[in-house]
């Protein structure tokens, strides 16, 4: 199967980079799916969105996105976010008093991590 | 023998202060890798950034107000990265006055420069002069968050998109001073022993015009080139300013390591003369009691004899 290399960035680390062979994301125009060869392409990912990455190996990545940007060329993928929660790192309990907070930012965030952990919002 | 008491209260006072450097030394050097580590750690981003924005700008045309050189600029932001706690030698000494020395440069160029603070430090040490702070920032600069650059950063894009030209038309609407330009002074951290103040313009930024290799590959965007150009150089300039911040702590937790290390130093032999000293009055003490006492024999027996 084609594949292509995909960096996940935040600000402060580098959350995962390795093999994949897709990658979904939502820019602020739609839903984006980005297979092996896919075109040259930028795009500025909604605030509070879920990045999932298909690995070879049928598993998947996914991830809470905030502030990102996505660019593709050359069979290389990378994600640039301002910050970033893998799913298996996302504090549950956190991200639900989140949810309920007074701040929208805060909220909107919060929805996306428990979206990505696996809950439904 | 009060000067006996007077040498031992002293070695004693001396100790407990070199326990505090000592233990203020060992704390800054497992803050070094820390912080170096968190400089490497967000390097991937500031770089896959760059590349970004290069492809970005070879698609659009450079017309972003961050991008262009203002002909006439009249006022400059100068952010000065200070330390938030003193204990670290010259190391807030020597960015002041790198700091001093730009806005000497700019008034020269005729530009009213305004200070932007970050770090307790720098605060004290403008405000006792009673110059003007435009803004100050603290609590952070041992360890700087991204949230803390982009505070800072989102309030000089403010100033600086409303710039000096727009101000002159409704000067009453806003409380913010527009600036043509900012810099960002703060300390680089060249080893564990060096560290040196640097000045660098934040913005507008430098665009390089570099000879195209080859083909480039045409960019799809989404949304359009302009849109997301708007949207990721106050990124870009956070990220900047993020380097900056990182860098400083690195710098500081090496300072203090450095100036705690003499201080340790310094401790360490003043025991070592008080306690010369100390033994040598001790010794003269001994030695005084015992030709007392032997002179006190020799006269017993001198009376005792006759």
């Amino acid at each position: 199967m084609a594949e292509m290399s995909v960096e996940l960035v935040a600000v402060e680390r580098r959350l995962w980079s390795g093999k994949a062979t897709s990658v979904v994301a939502q820019t602020t125009e739609g839903v984006i799916g980005i297979l092996p060869g896919h075109e040259p392409m930028l795009g500025q990912l909604v605030e509070g969105g879920v990045v999932k990455i298909a690995t070879p190996d049928h598993e998947t990545v996914t991830a809470a996105v905030h502030g990102g940007f996505l660019s593709t060329s050359n069979g290389v993928v990378s994600v640039l976010a301002e910050s970033a929660e893998l799913a298996q790192e996302i504090d549950v309990a956190a991200a639900r008093r989140d949810a309920e907070g007074e701040d929208e930012q805060t909220r909107i965030r919060a929805r996306s991590r428990l979206r990505v952990a696996g809950y439904s919002v | 023998m009060a000067q006996l008491r007077e040498l031992r209260d002293r070695i004693r006072s001396v100790q407990s202060t070199r326990k505090i450097t000592k233990a203020q030394e060992l704390i800054a050097t497992s803050r070094i890798t820390r912080a170096q580590a968190r400089v490497e750690a967000s390097r991937p981003y500031a770089e896959e950034i760059t590349r970004v924005l290069t492809a970005l700008a070879d698609a659009s045309p450079l017309d972003h107000p961050l991008l262009v050189e203002r002909d006439n600029s009249r006022r400059s932001a100068v952010l000065v990265v200070t330390s938030d706690r003193g204990f670290c030698g010259a190391y807030n000494a020597n960015v002041i006055r790198a700091a001093e020395e730009l806005q000497n440069t700019l008034r020269q160029q005729g530009k009213t420069p305004l200070l932007y603070v970050i770090g307790r430090k720098g605060e004290a040490y403008y405000r006792f002069r009673n110059r003007e702070i435009t803004k100050s920032w603290s609590g952070f600069t041992d360890r700087p968050d991204y949230a803390n650059a982009a505070d800072v950063g989102e309030t000089l894009v403010r100033a600086f998109m409303q710039g000096t030209e727009d101000a002159k038309h409704h000067e009453t609407s806003e409380d913010v001073l527009g600036v043509d330009e900012i810099h960002l002074v703060h300390t680089e951290f060249v080893s564990m022993l060096t560290q040196k103040p640097i000045i660098r313009r934040v913005a507008p930024l430098e665009v390089e015009y570099t000879e195209s290799q080859g083909l480039r590959p045409a960019y799809d965007f989404e949304p359009d080139a302009s849109t997301l150009f708007r949207a990721l150089l106050p990124k870009y300039i956070n990220t900047r300013l993020f380097a900056g911040l990182l860098d400083s702590a690195a710098s500081e937790h090496a300072a203090r390591r450095t100036a705690m290390k003499s201080a340790t130093d310094n401790a360490d032999e003043i025991v070592r003369n008080l306690s010369r000293e100390a033994n040598q009055a001790r010794q003269a003490q001994i030695t005084q009691e015992i030709s007392e006492i032997v002179g006190g024999v020799e006269a017993l027996s001198s009376a005792g004899s006759e």
